[in-house]
């Protein structure tokens, strides 16, 4: 092999984990803080407007409720799914670790089809992000974290393809990579649970 | 977990396996009682309240269950109480705002 990077598989003597994993985690403090930014002007814009939606009725009416309900369950279900594709690895088997992670992809696209109707519904209707504040919170939090989403299957789909040749070299070193992109994937799945009932249903 | 995991056979990590379905379930019915509860039209600071209370339960399987928090080594604990720290100041900042621009911020 070429030149090795150190504690990919070992844990480090001073972390006590492997460098990707303390990596992957470092990264997680930054998304919580850039989340975390945006949710606190949500905080701020809604509580400055005398009627949020600003153009009246509740968050629940002009939202989607059922759509956002169906899409949190598959958010759910995509988190076990990483869980099991990487248990699979762990009990050594890779053709199930295929099947779980094939499971989590789909369901990411699911999430994505979802929100393309949404989102769509909302722009037919002359909704943009610029029609008003709730709009615009609502498609700069949703559209990140889509983003995320897409970063995700992008990752995900990698393990699930080419990625999974490292298998064979490492087995150690793959589901540790497996880990990390679960890590990753259950954080997107704990934005959402914040982002489901403050965007829609309060 | 996932570091004791590693000295265990594929057998006994096996029977682990149970926890997930558990909060896996668990999740799912919280988000059943969510959206219930808004269907009751509480008043706002309730409906907030409790929406927030089970939000954060449900993150807080995820992260122990899931993210296998529950047994993680220190380092990893002290970059997040660092992170709670900074992200609770960065959800404080509203509340030193909102007072002088109650009505300077409005919705269009």
């Amino acid at each position: 092999m070429e030149t090795a990077i150190p504690h990919l598989v070992e844990p480090h003597p001073v972390t006590g984990i492997p460098n990707g994993k303390f990596g992957i985690w470092l990264f997680l403090a930054s998304e919580v803080m850039l989340f975390g930014a945006l949710f606190s002007s949500y905080v701020l814009i809604r509580v400055g407007a005398p009627h949020w939606p600003p153009e009246g009725g509740l968050s629940s009416e002009v939202l989607n409720v059922p759509l956002g309900t169906f899409n949190t369950a598959v958010l759910i279900t995509s988190s076990i799914t990483m869980v099991l594709a990487w248990a699979s690895c762990k009990m050594g088997s890779l053709p199930k670790f295929k099947l779980w992670m094939a499971a989590t992809v789909g369901l990411a696209l699911v999430f994505l089809v979802v929100k393309y109707f949404e989102y769509s519904d909302k722009f037919h209707h002359g909704h943009f992000p610029s029609h008003d504040n709730f709009y615009g919170i609502y498609f700069v939090l949703t559209g990140l974290h889509g983003l995320h989403i897409v970063g995700g299957i992008v990752v995900n789909t990698y393990l699930l393809t080419f990625g999974s040749k490292l298998w064979n070299v490492d087995r150690e070193w793959f589901t540790n990579r497996v880990e990390n992109a679960g890590l990753y994937w259950h954080f997107v799945d704990l934005v959402w649970i914040f982002l489901f009932p403050s965007l829609y249903l309060l | 977990m996932a570091e004791h995991a590693q000295s265990e056979s594929p057998e006994e990590f096996k029977k682990h396996l149970g926890r997930y379905y558990v909060v896996f379930v668990a999740l799912l019915c919280l988000t059943a009682i969510t959206v219930g509860v808004s269907y009751l039209k509480l008043n706002r600071p309730l409906a907030i309240a409790v929406a927030l209370i089970i939000a954060t339960v449900k993150a807080g399987m995820v992260a122990a269950v899931f993210m296998h928090l529950i047994s993680e080594k220190k380092v990893i604990y002290a970059v997040l109480v660092l992170t709670a720290l900074f992200f609770a100041l960065v959800l404080l900042i509203p509340s030193f705002t909102a007072y002088e621009g109650h009505h300077i911020i409005t919705g269009t």
